[in-house]
């Protein structure tokens, strides 16, 4: 790239050759007045409002898509400049309401800002405004389409980051609307970044309407408490109540964009389900008590059973302190019994790790890579961002692999895809494995021995060993699978033969961190030795005495929900922690109110192993506590050594040591020893296929009401491939008897010709499902 | 009659013939000659080009870029797929030339796409045609399949390794679509909305790739060219305004129609040939050049001869040649509320200041013209249309801001009288 001599507003400047005007204005800290500008989307250059002067140019020129030449002398303040800013500025503003005092984007408006400075006092125009109809876009985004300045952001957020045009300008002149198409509504992952993309009110977030003005609101910074990529969120807070979730720019994490789970979930923190006071059950009766009487209570109850009949299960979606005081007082209490990994069923690599499981590499990298495949992940609801670094990846002509048990759209162009029952996933994968020995003359690894090569196994073994940048990802179905060590095996022998990278895509929040401050029974923080114990699946299995539940909803959280109910409910003793009430009110024996993330400090480790911090953003609703300090307590009570901190950092220290950062890098490793081969055995009668709906990960997003209104969070069905519909005898959208272990369940049948044609997918995680059993393994399916 | 003296006509000349749009007539005429003559000898593309930028041939579409010039700027060795299109996308107000081309010509039009797909290095060609006139459209079908058939469209043409495919594209009827940019958007199935230039077609055209664009009077014009020089072509008309050029003529004229004269010919002339004004009213202004073009007062036309540069010198454009004559009984309120009226309802909406203030413009035109206007509207009128000219993606824009800024330069005292008396001076 040759460097260019340019100036702007006489301020000499050395840009890059292909760089625009509006690029070289950034770097020197020069603002040019814009609207549908956007350094992530494409130029559009339909606002005007950018135009500046450029000498020896016949008219003004917009800075956003004009490139610099050698020489060029550009004026973005000269009266030439101004007069046309200010004449776009009046051309927005004639058919635009002036209803600012009851716009929900007041405050916050790029129109109103910019026409502070570029806009008359009063308007000549006369004429009648115009008026467009409104659009339903769907429960999460509020629509007054009479504001619309069609500077066409959401329409190219839609079609370049998204990767779904859900919204089009349609209409020409005056008439060019924004709309949806044919009144379907806009069921994007990553809808709600159209509302901070739109610059005025005519996209505004449907349930943060009309409840505060910007002013009022006191921008706090956080981390999402959702996926494993741990978005930077701004939390908007008015009265000690979280108002809305914004993204807080982070180019290496979440860029300037936010999944809808990660930006609504934030009502589920403000339901009447919360639980507030501590409570005591006595007689079947449930007892408000206070925070000293109930964890005495508890203490005195598990200083009489022994540790190792104790469990201690958390979801990955706490903080990294609490999961460490936790295995912490299990340790204490000199029981290993501690574990977070609740939806696994394959706990055979925690003797072969060799450290924790992560993504391979930074997440930034995923955004240019040439060649991947991935195994076994619901990319788009598993990772939404991810995804979208994925896909952006797909764009710049990088080739994707999937290797899944059900497919759904990814939106990009996919090079190669097997979509096989869950029992043939690790098949699929040693094909893969078996053709690239073949491909690179290299023998072939003992545990893919049983693969067999096709086309596709060869297409893509042939992609994956091109190109210069590659990767390896599992997904959390993969995590989730019987035969999780097989597939990871594999999937690093494909790896190693490819010369890709491998890597892991972690299922939660804090599932890096989880493994990393020892919340596990194999080993104690980064990876030391410390007492051994059971895992989830041996916890759950088998009722042990009792249970500290931490965050977690047990119907919901885990691999078998109907094993783990009957151990739970077989239990003497069960304590559950939790911001919620929920189901725990028939099985716990005492709650114990603590702080959902926005009351509490903590630590959230993302799946590359940035370790990232936050504050509480509210105070604790009623009596609820942050969970480090309800353990820390109980942890005195119990007469332990070492609970004594006094504040997060303090815990994170203990944790990890005087260097997180480097320490969790350290720890982090996804090479594992050798696996003994076990080869796919051919699974009769139909396989059940069960992923957790995207808006059914944890608690809150549960309690999300604007969130279960969406589309993805329809009830479940039973997805079928056709030829399996009819073989069954069913009727496409009639009703279908699905049994597992437990009792039968009605589904309502519905057609997926993508799916394997004997298999029966049915989402878990949800309460409607949760009665069925557990996540993969023979399913019967037959007529009502 | 010696005004009437006939002149070499380069597009119009088979009107004279019984079936004009055949193969056979035109292949009769010495149709496809200059094709055969550059395929089979291989004719070198620079000399092509060299013969175009002497013929001093100017677009016809309207802005009247040099021919030879633009096909220079083309890729030559750009590897892959290039594209020739040609804009018959004819939906200027007053413009009515192209559609007689593909009515009477079609071949020609043809041979000259297909000489500039050898000197272009396009393998495949596009005629974009206007979509209210679909019966033309069926005309050059026609003419297509003939040509196709008769092998001077296909493959190896000639027994060459010339190969060059040609399709027809029927527009829907959007104005915005003869914008060259919009009309590529079109082609692709796209909404027909310009695109902000650089990149220029040259460079980054349809499907991405470098592409060529011209009006059909311009592609038609290229067999001619071929066959006589360039030399011969620039002497038909005056220097740096080669050849005839066909001029709509229409609005209170007694003859009403096409006519191809010298570019250079006296305006005068031009009128007389189409009959004078009607009734034998007085003249009272004339649009050169299609409803985009400023008007300029009859009296100031009577003084200008009809080429790029006297138009220019007199204010206004020679644009695609589409005269339009109005005489004393006009009101030029009224006449500009209509044209308003055009590019408001034509605005492709994709840009702020033309989406705007073309319906602003218009809304302000009609009240005046309906005995509501304001004092202070003919200096808004002004500044609006200002604030448009210059600032917009594409020239439609300026194309709605000139015609009312001149009207209010040459016609202001009609406007203000309106706006006093409620009612229109004629």
């Amino acid at each position: 790239m040759a460097t260019l001599n340019i100036e702007i507003d006489g301020k000499p400047l050395q840009v890059e050759s292909g760089d625009t005007i509006m690029d070289a204005a950034n770097q020197a800290g020069i603002t040019i007045p814009h609207f549908c500008y956007h350094k992530k989307l494409s130029i559009a250059a339909n606002c005007r409002m950018c135009l500046v002067q450029v000498e020896k140019a016949p008219k003004p020129l917009p800075a956003c898509a004009t490139p610099v030449t050698d020489g060029m002398k550009v004026h973005t303040r000269s009266e030439y400049a101004i007069n046309a800013q200010k004449a776009v500025m009046e051309f927005l503003l004639i058919n635009h309401p002036l209803d600012c005092p009851i716009c929900d984007q007041g405050g916050e408006c790029t129109l109103q800002d910019l026409a502070v400075g570029y806009g008359g006092s009063a308007s000549r125009y006369q004429e009648i405004k115009r008026v467009v109809r409104e659009k339903n876009l769907g429960p999460l985004i509020a629509t007054d389409m009479t504001r619309c300045i069609h500077c066409s952001r959401c329409v190219r957020f839609g079609q370049e980051i998204a990767g779904v045009m859900e919204l089009g300008m349609a209409g020409r002149g005056e008439h060019t609307e924004v709309m949806p198409f044919l009144e379907s509504q806009v069921a994007s992952e990553l809808s709600g970044n159209v509302i901070d993309l739109c610059p005025v009110g005519a996209l505004t977030s449907k349930p943060f309407r009309y409840t505060a003005r910007t002013w009022e609101l006191s921008r706090r910074p956080s981390i999402s408490p959702h996926d494993s990529l741990g978005s930077n969120l701004e939390v908007h807070v008015k009265d000690n109540k979280v108002m809305r979730v914004l993204p807080r720019e982070n180019e290496d994490v979440n860029e300037c964009w936010l999944a809808d789970r990660d930006r609504f979930s934030y009502e589920g923190l403000n339901t009447a389900e919360r639980l507030t006071q501590p409570m005591i059950k006595q007689g079947g009766q449930w007892v408000e008590t206070t925070w000293q009487a109930a964890l005495e209570h508890v203490a005195d109850k598990l200083k009489a059973i022994p540790a190792d009949r104790i469990g201690a299960l958390s979801t990955p979606y706490r903080p990294a302190e609490e999961l460490f005081l936790l295995q912490k007082l299990m340790r204490g209490l000199g029981s290993g019994n501690v574990d977070h990994r609740l939806r696994q069923s394959d706990f055979s690599l925690d003797d072969k790790a060799h450290g924790g499981f992560w993504l391979g590499m930074p997440v930034t990298y995923m955004s240019r890579l040439n060649r991947m495949l991935v195994v076994g992940s619901n990319l788009r609801k598993d990772h939404p961002l991810m995804a979208h670094r994925i896909r952006e990846s797909v764009r710049w002509y990088g080739e994707l692999n999937l290797i899944n048990a059900a497919e759904d759209e990814f939106l990009g162009k996919v090079h190669a895809k097997r979509i096989v029952a869950p029992s043939q996933l690790a098949a699929a994968l040693a094909g893969v494995c078996v053709a690239l020995a073949g491909l690179k003359n290299l023998p072939v690894p003992a545990i893919a021995a049983h693969g067999v090569v096709d086309d596709t196994a060869r297409k893509m073994a042939e992609s994956i060993s091109g190109g210069e940048t590659r990767a390896v990802f599992l997904g959390n179905m993969a995590q989730h699978h019987p035969t999780y060590a097989q597939i990871h095996a594999l999937a690093q022998e494909v790896a190693r033969l490819a010369g890709a990278s491998f890597g892991v895509l972690g299922e939660a929040a804090n599932s890096v961190g989880a493994m990393a401050v020892g919340a596990v029974p194999h080993h104690g923080p980064l990876g030391q030795a410390a007492i051994k114990g059971l895992n989830a699946q041996q916890m759950l299995a088998q009722p042990l005495s009792a249970y500290l539940l931490l965050g977690v909803e047990t119907e919901l959280d885990t691999h078998d929900p109907v094993s783990a109910m009957a151990s739970i409910n077989a239990a003497d003793f069960v304590v559950v922690m939790s911001p919620y009430k929920g189901k725990s009110l028939d099985y716990a024996d005492v709650l114990l109110p603590i702080a959902p993330w926005t009351e509490t400090s903590g630590t959230f480790i993302n799946t590359e192993g940035r370790v990232q911090s936050f504050s509480a953003v509210v105070k604790p609703l009623g009596e609820t506590r942050p969970a480090w300090k309800v353990l820390r307590v109980l942890g005195n009570f119990l007469g332990l050594a070492g609970f004594d901190h006094n504040d997060t950092q303090d815990v994170l220290r203990d944790a990890l040591g005087d260097t997180p950062i480097g320490n969790v890098q350290a720890y982090l490793n996804n090479e594992i020893g050798d696996v003994s081969v076990m080869p796919p055995r051919l699974q009769e009668g139909l396989e059940r296929v069960a992923e957790v709906p995207i808006y059914q990960t944890d608690a809150v997003v549960r309690r999300s009401p604007s969130l279960q209104m969406t589309q993805d969070a329809a009830l479940p069905v039973a997805r079928m491939h056709s030829k399996l519909i009819a073989k069954l005898g069913l009727a496409e959208n009639g009703r279908v008897s699905v049994r597992q272990t437990a009792s039968a369940l009605t589904l309502k049948v519905q057609r997926d010709d993508l799916l394997p044609d004997n298999c029966v997918r049915i989402p878990s995680g949800h309460p409607l499902t949760a009665g069925l059993g557990p996540m993969f393994g023979p399913i019967t399916a037959e007529p009502v | 009659m010696s005004l009437l003296k006939p002149t070499p006509q380069v597009c119009s000349w088979t009107q004279a013939l019984d079936h004009p749009a055949s193969l056979a007539t035109y292949v009769a005429n010495g149709g496809y000659q200059a094709l055969r003559r550059v395929v089979t000898e291989q004719m070198p593309a620079d000399v092509i080009i060299g013969e175009l930028k002497t013929s001093a041939l100017r677009g016809r579409g309207g802005a009247g870029f040099p021919t030879g010039l633009k096909w220079s700027f083309m890729p030559r060795a750009f590897p892959g797929d290039k594209y020739i299109v040609c804009n018959s996308d004819e939906g200027e107000p007053g413009t009515f030339k192209d559609r007689d081309i593909l009515r009477y010509n079609p071949h020609q039009l043809i041979e000259g796409m297909a000489i500039a797909g050898y000197v272009l290095g396009a393998r495949v060609g596009y005629n974009y045609i206007h979509g209210e006139i679909f019966e033309i459209y069926e005309i050059f079908e026609r003419a297509l399949k003939e040509a196709r058939e008769a092998g001077y469209l296909g493959d190896q043409l000639f027994g060459t390794d010339f190969c060059f495919q040609l399709h027809a594209h029927h527009g829907y009827g959007a104005y915005i679509c003869g914008e060259e940019t919009a009309l590529l958007e079109s082609i692709e199935g796209k909404k027909g909305q310009p695109r902000f230039k650089p990149p220029f077609p040259a460079s980054f055209g349809l499907y991405g790739k470098p592409t060529t664009i011209n009006n059909t009077e311009t592609l038609a014009s290229v067999p001619w060219i071929v066959q006589h020089g360039g030399q011969a072509f620039l002497e038909l008309g005056k220097p740096n305004n080669g050849g005839p050029k066909l001029f709509s003529v229409s609005g209170h004229v007694n003859k009403p129609g096409n006519y191809e004269v010298p570019l250079g010919t006296p305006f005068s002339e031009l009128l007389q040939m189409a009959g004078g004004v009607r009734n034998g009213h007085k003249l009272k202004a004339v649009i050169p050049g299609g409803s985009s073009a400023p008007v300029l007062p009859g009296a100031i036309m009577m003084d200008c001869t009809m080429d790029f540069d006297s138009i220019a010198k007199a204010g206004s454009m020679l644009g695609s040649g589409a005269v339009i004559v109005m005489d004393e009984t006009v009101c030029m309120v009224r006449a500009l509320e209509r044209l308003s009226y055009f590019y408001h309802e034509e605005s492709c909406g994709q840009c702020t200041p033309c989406r705007e203030g073309t319906g602003w413009m218009y809304r302000i035109i009609h009240r005046i013209e309906h005995g509501q206007g304001r004092t202070e509207d003919l200096e808004l009128l002004n500044s609006v249309a200002g604030h448009i000219g210059g600032h917009t993606i594409c020239a439609l824009g300026d194309a709605a801001a000139m015609p009312v800024q001149s009207f209010l330069k040459h016609f202001g005292d009609e406007f203000a009288y309106h706006v006093e008396h409620k009612r229109c001076m004629v």
